[in-house]
């Protein structure tokens, strides 16, 4: 049942073969036993899981259930979950107690979805290791001297280490993508305005998009249509008709064109990750699909655009946590300015605060052009790069991350290497659009490898097809990690 | 161009943040490594392109002038640090 697909779980629900009692108790218990290890969770609240359970099985009783009804899900701690702690991984926010839910929770809960607990997460999903949390880095259950990536990291290990059965995240520069190659599950970003951020706590509001962490892209699919749609709370809802992103899973690849940037096949991908990359691109061949080379020439530039254009949007979001509405306030002060002053100070860890003063420099007097502004202007070429491409191809594919998890601890006094470690995952939310990551094989010291496929604006349904046709030939997506 | 102590104790202010003098040293190493990176993009001539400052070119919609929101100051309140009839709490700014 460990490595059951939410398929699999809905069918047995559906059938009364389990209850979602039952399932939720047995997937709580083994996340109960898990977490002092692997820290995943950042809250599990069986009381409130439970009765969604109980309330779950009665819709599902009376004939209501849908897919996802009664299966239990982690949800990263950015989604602001009514009644439940919410704390993006922060001090500022570690006595906070969301009085509302984001759009996606809402989504969850009116199908009927079990809440299984918050996941650990970079502090404000800043970082790309999970070491940047106040509550402690999270360990990768392949390797636990390894990282698994961030921002979702919690997620990440939570749906590979089998304690939930899928789980959410957001991407803003890779968030979801680098934590599901880390960890060795499938996960996805959507086209930016798929997924409503109404309730997701800010980072960068232009690039920033929730998405599904599973097993599996079948997993993934399921996923979507229950995330997916518009808000009228989130002035970047897409207005779509809705779609059924499992529609075109089983479509052959006969003629499917893969994209192959020159640009990411280059010295500087570790040799273990080109090799699994090298072979599933091998196996894409055999089913039928043909790679052309393309060319994205200003994938050097992302790392720098995006440090500009991140932070500077942080720096304006996060400056909403001033210790008078909600969230942490300093215990002692002189006046106004002292309290936001020491507040601030205390309320944020270093990676936060120094992405503040990125921000805030770069927004400044008299370097606003050199820096935004100039910072914009090659957004829009590399998405016009992206575009070309996408002239000669379907797909794009490449390795999510260059290098396999690292070790606690190996990058975190060097925040540029740490960066760097996002090369190829970010120029996709600089443009938009949608991208994921699936398990491939595994590297160095058995740790896990991602090949990474992007595809152009609203190919969900194709990218998931994509990789769920080499799921049916592979089994890296089945493999479990020892305890 | 390089970044000065007094720009990270300035930039530190701007941003509401208490930084210590040992603070700031660190910041300055951290941040020139951060600046060095970033820098690159100086070398592309990008005068023709206009900026993008969005992930879709869309329009932002508009809605009718019309209250939509409840009153849950309670609600609201009740996670604030510090609220006294109704009203948050903070030092005093005018004598």
């Amino acid at each position: 049942m460990l490595n059951a697909s939410l398929k699999q779980l809905s069918a047995m629900l559906a059938a009364r073969k389990i209850s979602s009692v039952e399932l939720t108790s047995e997937f709580l218990k083994r996340s109960r036993a898990l977490n002092p290890e692997y820290n995943a969770f950042i809250t599990l609240d069986e009381r409130t899981s439970l009765a969604q359970a109980q309330a779950a099985d009665i819709l599902i009783g009376s004939g209501r259930g849908q897919p996802l009804t009664g299966i239990p899900i982690a949800q990263k701690d950015i989604f602001c979950t009514k009644g439940w702690l919410t704390t993006c991984g922060s001090k500022m926010l570690s006595n906070f107690i969301s009085p509302y839910d984001a759009h996606v929770i809402g989504r969850f809960n009116a199908v009927g979805a079990v809440n299984i607990g918050k996941t650990n997460m970079d502090e404000f999903a800043m970082g790309s290791s999970n070491e940047t949390s106040f509550y402690g880095p999270v360990k990768n259950p392949w390797d636990t001297a390894a990282v698994p990536g961030g921002s979702s990291g919690g997620s990440a290990c939570a749906v590979a280490a089998r304690m939930a059965p899928a789980a959410t995240g957001t991407d803003t520069g890779g968030s979801i993508r680098q934590p599901a190659a880390l960890c060795g599950i499938s996960g996805l970003k959507p086209t930016y305005g798929l997924v409503s951020r109404y309730g997701m706590v800010a980072f960068a509001s232009s690039l920033d998009q929730g998405g599904p962490m599973a097993k599996s892209a079948e997993d993934l699919a399921l996923m979507l249509n229950v995330m997916a749609g518009f808000d009228a709370r989130d002035s970047t809802s897409l207005e779509r008709e809705p779609e059924d992103y499992t529609r075109d899973l089983e479509k052959p690849l006969d003629g499917l064109r893969i994209g192959l940037p020159k640009e990411y096949f280059v010295k500087e991908i570790d040799e273990d990750v080109a090799r699994a990359v090298e072979a599933a691109i091998g196996q894409y061949r055999k089913l039928g699909a043909e790679t052309v080379e393309v060319s994205l020439p200003n994938t050097k530039l992302s790392v720098p655009v995006y440090y500009v254009l991140a932070p500077a949007e942080a720096s304006s979001n996060l400056s909403r946590f001033d210790g008078v509405r909600y969230g942490y306030r300093a215990p002692d002060y002189l006046d106004l300015n002292d309290m936001y002053r020491k507040t601030r100070a205390q309320g944020f860890g270093s990676e936060v605060k120094r992405r503040i003063l990125i921000g805030t420099y770069v927004l400044s007097h008299g370097y606003y052009d050199a820096y935004y502004i100039q910072a914009q202007k090659l957004r829009r070429l590399m998405a016009q790069d992206f575009a070309e491409a996408f002239k000669q191809c379907d797909v794009i594919m490449g390795p999510t991350s260059p290098t396999v998890a690292f070790d606690l601890g190996e990058r975190s006094s060097d925040p540029v290497q740490m960066y760097l470690s996002d090369a190829y995952t970010i120029a996709v939310n600089l443009a938009g659009l949608p991208a994921m990551s699936i398990p491939v094989g595994f590297g160095h010291k058995n740790r896990p490898v991602g090949l990474h496929i992007i595809g152009n604006y609203f190919a969900e349904a194709q990218m998931l097809n994509v990789a769920h046709q080499y799921q049916l030939e592979s089994d890296w997506h089945t493999r479990m990690p020892k305890e | 161009m390089s970044l000065s102590l007094d720009d990270v104790k300035r930039v530190a202010n701007l941003a509401r943040i208490e930084i210590s003098e040992d603070e700031a040293r660190k910041a300055l190493i951290q941040l020139s490594g951060i600046f060095d990176l970033i820098e690159q993009m100086q070398a592309v001539d990008t005068s023709a392109i206009t900026p993008m400052s969005h992930a879709q070119d869309v329009m932002q919609r508009l809605r009718a002038d019309a209250v939509t929101e409840i009153d849950q100051r309670e609600l609201f309140q009740s996670v604030a640090p510090q609220v006294e009839a109704g009203l948050y709490l903070v030092p005093k700014v005018i004598e």
